[in-house]
């Protein structure tokens, strides 16, 4: 199994798609809710497999294209069948996912197992005849939307019109329509003239749930912008710029490394936004634009070994965030197979691990906890026995329940709430 | 205080330095801790994947830092651009080095900074760290080891890390654009050990101070005040008696 790149819940909860590296997605289906067995909810099952991108090869610059993908999103339904978009470094796919589960008998000019008829033979007419089958999930590509980009995709998002969407890399963002593959608008440009003074990319990307005008775009120094796509074609000015003063005192040459938001989503609500950086995840009200309503830290016992993840490169890491459905609660990912959950109102965070040793089915998780210093304590695991190959950069929530979603390396967990 | 049976030869390599310096346990400075991470930052820049495009956020998040350090390497004074010819074959290497480090220390018997900038072994890196750990003190005898150790040993390829210092910020974008394969030479070829030793030393971080996150790399405080130049001459005596005995075969 590759290793997985994407994670994300469909608008009902009912389909959870992955993406991992070889350009494979996977979707899972839940099933439907058992009244013989009601003690157990729904499961996820596999629904279908296909391979949405290989990998390609740039005979101008004589680089590869990898095929990881590198975000996975749902459209809305509209009809029977299901569509999401999938990306990787450079091209977009449209993709729709299909049932068939009954075949056509009885036709006038061919044989069931296909063969053409000698015309001479037929002697009725007859009308074909519905009959079921076995459940087959197809997946065809419907739009590809290539050569857009010139540099990595990171984000693509799709807009509560239903009908456009943006895709976003390092330094540029483009609006498309779903129906045209040929052409996109640039809305974003931060590129330069001399490639020399370049200090700041685009990080990640979103359109606004609600509204379909207005965007925000993260950035590698901590800064968000928001644009408002009605005032100008090119959104270069933005209409909000919300960044946090920084702390002088904890000042250090990783600083700006730190700062870097690696995802940024807004609450279901629209109200507000979440972004992540190495050491956190900050809330931000979009009225206030000086700092951030809310800060969680989620592993701050990593600030002291900044030097070391900066030499092994995991200060580089790019961890997700997302919220539940009610915008009550947040996640992230961290080390050592571990994710943060914190609750807004309570304020209270739990941190759990997603492994095979701690989680049998259907067992609780038990709450894990790091040690920083002093006595370790029983249970809990020092930093230094950390393993950062075990890292957790995405996860999702289900958009009603309590069900989430966890890609450890090339494993997919699933959790719920415990049922009584 | 030094220790006995030193090697005398040309200034040769760090089991000298390791040697010359056992006796003085020195507490890493901040600017060494700076000058490693400089080292290292170049180090990520030039190692480019050769198949596929490299991270350009990586990329310039790194470039940034190295630009980070060389401003607050100029404030400093100790960043200086020389333009002297480049030292030639290997095999001129050791008189030239030697030559300058006589040189360097007549500069500083003339109160002159010189500029540091070194090739930083791995293995000096742990000792290093692991006599520093034992020894771990509070930050006020730092310069006296300081200028010791950085212009002993700091002599090493001065010309061609600079060069390929500005060839690397100003290239590193360029290549996005017109990719084309760098010859790779992998200076660190693995960095497993030094995890934890880098950060003890790069850090300060003991179980038994509490000094929190100050004295190292983790906070950015400013930069010593009391430059090299206030223990400059105090120095000087230990300085020619090292040179002396590296120097003299």
């Amino acid at each position: 199994a590759d290793i997985i790149s994407t994670v994300e819940f469909n608008y009902s909860g009912d389909l959870l798609a992955t993406g991992d590296k070889g350009g494979r997605v996977v979707i899972f289906q839940r099933e439907q809710e058992n009244k013989s067995r009601p003690h157990s909810r729904g499961e996820y099952n596999v629904y279908s497999t296909f391979q949405s991108h290989e990998p390609e090869f740039d005979y101008l610059k004589s680089l590869e294209i990898e095929e990881k993908i590198n975000k996975i999103r749902w459209l809305p339904q509209q009809n029977a069948a299901h569509f999401l978009l999938s990306t990787n470094d450079k091209t977009i796919k449209l993709w729709k996912i299909s049932e068939r589960d009954k075949r056509a008998e009885g036709y006038n000019l061919k044989d069931e197992d296909g063969r053409l008829r000698d015309p001479f033979r037929i002697t009725a007419l007859r009308v074909p005849v519905l009959k079921p089958m076995d459940l087959m999930v197809e997946a065809s590509p419907r739009r590809i939307f290539a050569n857009a980009h010139t540099y990595h995709i990171n984000s693509i998002s799709v807009n509560s019109d239903h009908e456009t969407y943006l895709s976003a890399d390092d330094l540029r963002i483009n609006l498309w329509h779903l129906e045209i593959t040929d052409r996109s608008f640039n809305i974003v440009d931060i590129k330069p003239a001399n490639m020399e003074e370049l200090t700041e990319v685009i990080t990640a990307a979103e359109f606004h749930p609600h509204h379909c005008n207005v965007f925000v775009y993260s950035s590698s120094k901590g800064t968000i912008r928001l644009c408002d796509m009605r005032s100008s074609a090119l959104c270069d000015r933005h209409s909000k710029f919300f960044e946090e003063p920084e702390d002088p005192s904890s000042r250090s040459f990783f600083s700006e490394i730190i700062s870097s938001i690696s995802d940024v989503k807004f609450s279901h609500s629209g109200q507000y936004m979440m972004t992540r950086d190495y050491l956190s995840v900050k809330v931000w009200d979009l009225n206030m634009e000086n700092r951030p309503v809310e800060t969680y830290q989620v592993h701050e016992y990593l600030r002291s070994k900044l030097c070391s993840l900066y030499e092994n490169d995991c200060i580089f890491d790019k961890f997700e965030c997302c919220w539940n459905g009610s915008d009550s609660a947040i996640m992230t990912g961290s080390y050592n197979n571990f994710f943060r959950m914190f609750d807004r109102n309570t304020r209270r965070d739990i941190t759990l691990e997603a492994s095979r040793e701690s989680s049998k089915p259907r067992a609780i998780l038990k709450p894990r906890k790091v040690c920083t210093g002093g006595k370790r304590k029983k249970d809990e695991i020092s930093v230094d026995s950390l393993d950062f190959n075990k890292k957790i950069l995405h996860t999702a929530w289900h958009p009603m329940e309590n069900i989430i979603a966890v890609a450890a390396t090339n494993n997919l967990y699933i959790f719920q709430d415990k049922i009584n | 205080m030094f220790v006995r049976g030193l090697k005398r030869k040309c200034f040769d390599g760090e089991e000298d330095i390791e040697g010359t310096l056992a006796g003085i346990k020195a507490i890493p400075s901040y600017n060494l801790q700076r000058q490693s991470l400089l080292d290292m930052s170049l180090v990520k820049l030039q190692l480019c994947h050769m198949l596929v495009e490299p991270n350009l956020c990586r990329s310039v998040l790194i470039a940034n830092t190295v630009r980070q350090i060389q401003e607050e390497m100029t404030q400093d004074g100790t960043w200086q651009m020389i333009n002297t010819p480049s030292t030639g074959q290997a095999s001129l290497d050791r008189l030239v080095s030697t030559d300058i480090l006589c040189r360097s220390s007549r500069e500083q018997a003339e109160g002159k900074h010189v500029p540091g900038y070194s090739t930083f072994n791995k293995d000096f890196e742990g000792d290093q760290a692991q006599d520093s750990s034992e020894t771990m003190s509070t930050a006020s005898s730092v310069q006296a080891p300081r200028n010791l150790q950085s212009n002993v040993w700091e002599m090493e390829n001065p010309q061609e890390n600079k060069g390929n210092f500005q060839k690397s910020l100003d290239q590193i974008f360029e290549t996005l654009e017109n990719k084309s394969p760098n010859s790779v030479e992998d200076l660190f070829s693995e960095v497993d050990n030094s995890y934890y030793d880098l950060d003890t030393m790069l850090t300060g971080m003991m179980s038994n101070t509490k000094m929190g996150h100050c004295d190292g790399l983790e906070t950015f405080s400013s930069p010593t005040t009391t430059t090299s130049n206030s223990n400059c001459k105090s120095d000087l005596n230990e300085l020619d008696h090292i040179v002396e005995i590296l120097v003299e075969s």
